[in-house]
């Protein structure tokens, strides 16, 4: 098992958003979170990633049986676990050259594996770039400085393909983007997804599922994951919208 | 041990016992303009916090001691025996001033032959006296700075440089000040800079310090920008923590007139740089740029001004700074739109880092507006790191520190970048990122301080001064 969370019971400035998850993701699967606004799926990519705000009061999260909440945000990161935020925060000044160099490095570190040399960086950085069918310029600019929302996202797929997580989690990578830009970004996900590593779509609507095909549906309501199926769990929110749960959890109530 | 010297009086015995000496080839001009300025001193004295100017710059130390004055011109010395700038591919015209006094082993002047005189003032205050009686002590005039009067009783050397009209100067034109001595020095340098018509300098004013003794230094800098002349003005400031560094730079513009300075200060004792401009003209365009970064108990004051008198100019101040431990950064910024100056655009930004909760930071952008269709805005910012930014490095796998230094260097950049001249341009970047990681100090090639003060087998980085 990649990752496991249990009873997860988390909350921000004294108000409860996750109250009892729990997830299992294994190595070689894709899984897509999905819910209403509101419900705790950007909570629970923060909490992964470390992100001090949130304040977790209840459970745990096993991640490649460590304790995720001993690793600090910099380890979880070195530990192959890789957060595509929703909203990528914009660094002027730093170029997205230096900020992958220093990146990889020191991941390479934490691995006992030797710096690459500035050539092998820039080798590495056209192989993926090529891979994603990325333009060059985007990599001589500063941190998403400036950057339209599909410059963003596509920003954030790029950091994934260089950084090679073993758990990948996308966080509403699809918001703001067109239908080409969700192509490009969904074409970039399925190219870096293997037998050994895990992706973790958490979206809104069912859309982005066409190009990413999921393993497992996860329905996420009111903090807790209320139900699970495979990707036609999707198609049925689709054509019946989230009403449908809300009613159905009403009637086991 | 409490000591009290009182320094003033010292200087101002200097002056009478040495004034025969001093006032050698002084025109009348000049002969006046030292002695009404002997006596503005003496009724004045050093700048103490009470002037609201001087309010950051504490001088009670720095004047609390005897220095030595060296009135007459050292032996030639060859610069080259102990002084290497070296930075890389750095084509510059070199001027030197050693202890104060201008470094020549021949002519003490160069003339060029598209008409630039360059080389020594007090050379060219009978060479060249007409252009000097015409600009020297006419252009730094500031009754608000009692330095001004100080180092104008003392004028004795430093570099003159007079560019003629429609002039380019092929490559920047570098002034490095050294200070190598023993002695505990007062050395007051003054440099008049005049940029004719169409006329173009670009002029990098380094201050060193190679030495092992304590030194108080204070600059004057007069620079003429006459109409549709460009001039860029850097100075770069890297001194060990004994030092004291008075730095006055007053420019003077005409119509369409552009001028950019850059004042960098990546270590100081007590580092003290005003920048004063007077835009006499229309269409005028001043970027005054600064970036300071100090740590321990390195203190750093900048003071600028920009008078706008005339209509349709422009001018934009930008300075930053990254202030550790307990070190002080300021920032004084004044700009003064006259009734006449209509559509004159004014920009002030002051952006600073504390690091620490014991560092001192004070900003004050300051506008003074009299005319009423002008376009100005100021902003000042004491902050520390951005969290967001920091959160989103470190989720990549960077660590905290690395995270901080990839921020810091960013927030620098912004005012590196402005460096126009590639080589120097890579060179301060390469020197901001060493000063971040700490491994830049004025120690840093540890020769200067340590090994036996007789030898000076070492080459210095332009950061060394």
């Amino acid at each position: 098992m990649l990752l496991e969370i249990k009873n997860l019971h988390a909350s921000i400035n004294g108000k409860e958003i996750l109250k009892g998850l729990d997830l299992k993701i294994n190595r070689g699967e894709v899984h897509a979170i999905m819910g209403p606004n509101g419900t705790g799926k950007s909570t629970l990519a923060a909490v992964i990633a470390g992100k001090d705000i949130y304040n977790v009061t209840k459970g745990e999260i096993i991640y490649k049986e460590k304790n995720l909440m001993d690793l600090s945000i910099e380890d979880r990161a070195r530990e192959g676990i890789f957060i595509g935020f929703q909203y990528p925060v914009e660094i002027p000044g730093v170029s997205i050259t230096n900020f992958m160099r220093t990146a990889v490095n020191e991941i390479r570190q934490y691995r006992n594996l030797e710096a690459l040399s500035a050539a092998e960086f820039l080798a590495m950085m056209e192989e993926k770039k090529k891979l994603l069918e990325l333009h060059s310029k985007l990599t001589n600019r500063s941190v998403n400085e400036g950057f339209s929302g599909g410059e963003k996202k596509r920003n954030e797929i790029f950091q994934m393909a260089m950084l090679e997580p073993e758990l990948a989690i996308l966080d509403e990578t699809d918001s703001g983007l067109d239908i080409d830009a969700l192509r490009v970004v969904a074409a970039g996900v399925n190219k870096l997804r293997r037998s050994d590593n895990a992706t973790v779509v958490i979206t809104h609507y069912q859309r982005l599922l066409d190009y990413i095909v999921p393993d497992f549906v996860h329905i996420l309501y009111e903090g807790k994951i209320v139900k699970t199926g495979n990707k036609d769990l999707a198609i049925e929110l689709e054509e019946k919208g989230y009403d449908w749960i809300k009613n159905e959890l009403l009637l086991k109530k | 041990m409490q000591t009290s010297f009182d320094l003033k009086n010292h200087l101002i015995d200097l002056f009478h016992i040495n004034e025969e000496t001093l006032v050698k080839g002084d025109s009348t001009e000049i002969y006046k303009l030292r002695k009404e300025a002997l006596a503005i001193f003496a009724k004045k004295g050093f700048p103490t916090q009470k002037i609201e100017q001087w309010k950051n710059t504490n001088l009670t130390d720095s004047t609390n001691q005897k220095y030595e004055i060296l009135f007459n011109a050292p032996p030639y010395n060859p610069v080259e025996s102990y002084f290497k700038c070296n930075v890389l591919n750095f084509d510059t015209y070199m001027f030197t001033l050693l202890n104060g006094w201008y470094v020549h082993k021949n002519a003490p002047l160069t003339l060029f032959p598209d008409g630039t005189i360059v080389g020594s003032l007090a050379h060219a205050r009978t060479q060249y006296k007409d252009i000097v009686d015409k600009y020297l002590g006419k252009i730094a005039i500031d009754e608000n700075n009692p330095m001004i009067s100080l180092n104008n009783a003392f004028i004795q050397d430093g570099v003159f440089i007079y560019v003629p009209e429609k002039v380019v100067v092929s490559k920047p034109m570098q002034i490095v000040n050294i200070v190598k001595t023993k002695k505990d020095l007062f050395i007051q340098n003054r440099n008049l800079i005049i940029v004719e018509k169409n006329a173009e300098l670009k002029l990098v004013h380094c201050d060193d310090s190679l030495e092992f003794g304590k030194s108080f230094i204070n600059n004057v800098t007069e620079i003429v920008a006459k109409e549709n002349s460009f001039v860029e003005y850097y100075k770069l400031e890297n001194k060990d923590e004994e030092s004291t560094l008075i730095n006055n730079v007053y420019i003077h513009q005409k119509d369409n007139s552009s001028i950019k300075t850059n004042t960098i200060t990546l270590n100081s004792g007590i580092t003290r740089n005003t920048v004063i401009i007077d835009m006499d003209g229309e269409y005028c365009e001043a970027n005054v740029n600064g970036l300071y970064l100090v740590d321990g108990k390195q203190k750093v004051d900048n003071y600028v001004k920009v008078d706008h008198k005339k209509p349709n100019s422009i001018s934009r101040q930008l300075y930053k700074g990254i202030i550790d431990d307990q070190a002080s950064g300021c920032f004084n910024g004044h700009v003064v739109v006259h009734k006449d100056a209509q559509k004159t655009q004014a920009y002030q930004s002051n952006k600073n880092i504390a690091l620490t909760d014991d560092a001192f930071v004070s900003s004050k952008p300051f506008l003074e507006i009299y005319a009423d269709d002008v376009k100005c805005s100021h902003g000042a910012t004491i902050g520390q790191l951005d969290d967001n930014a920091m959160f989103y490095l470190r989720s990549r796998g960077i660590c905290e520190r690395n995270a901080r230094m990839l921020l810091m260097y960013a927030f620098a950049m912004e005012v590196v970048n402005n460096i126009s001249i590639e080589s120097l341009h890579q060179k301060i970047d390469d020197m901001v990122t060493k000063r971040l990681k700490g491994e830049l100090s004025i120690c840093d090639q540890c020769v200067l301080h340590c090994s036996d003060p007789a030898e000076f087998h070492f080459e210095i980085d332009i950061s060394k001064f």
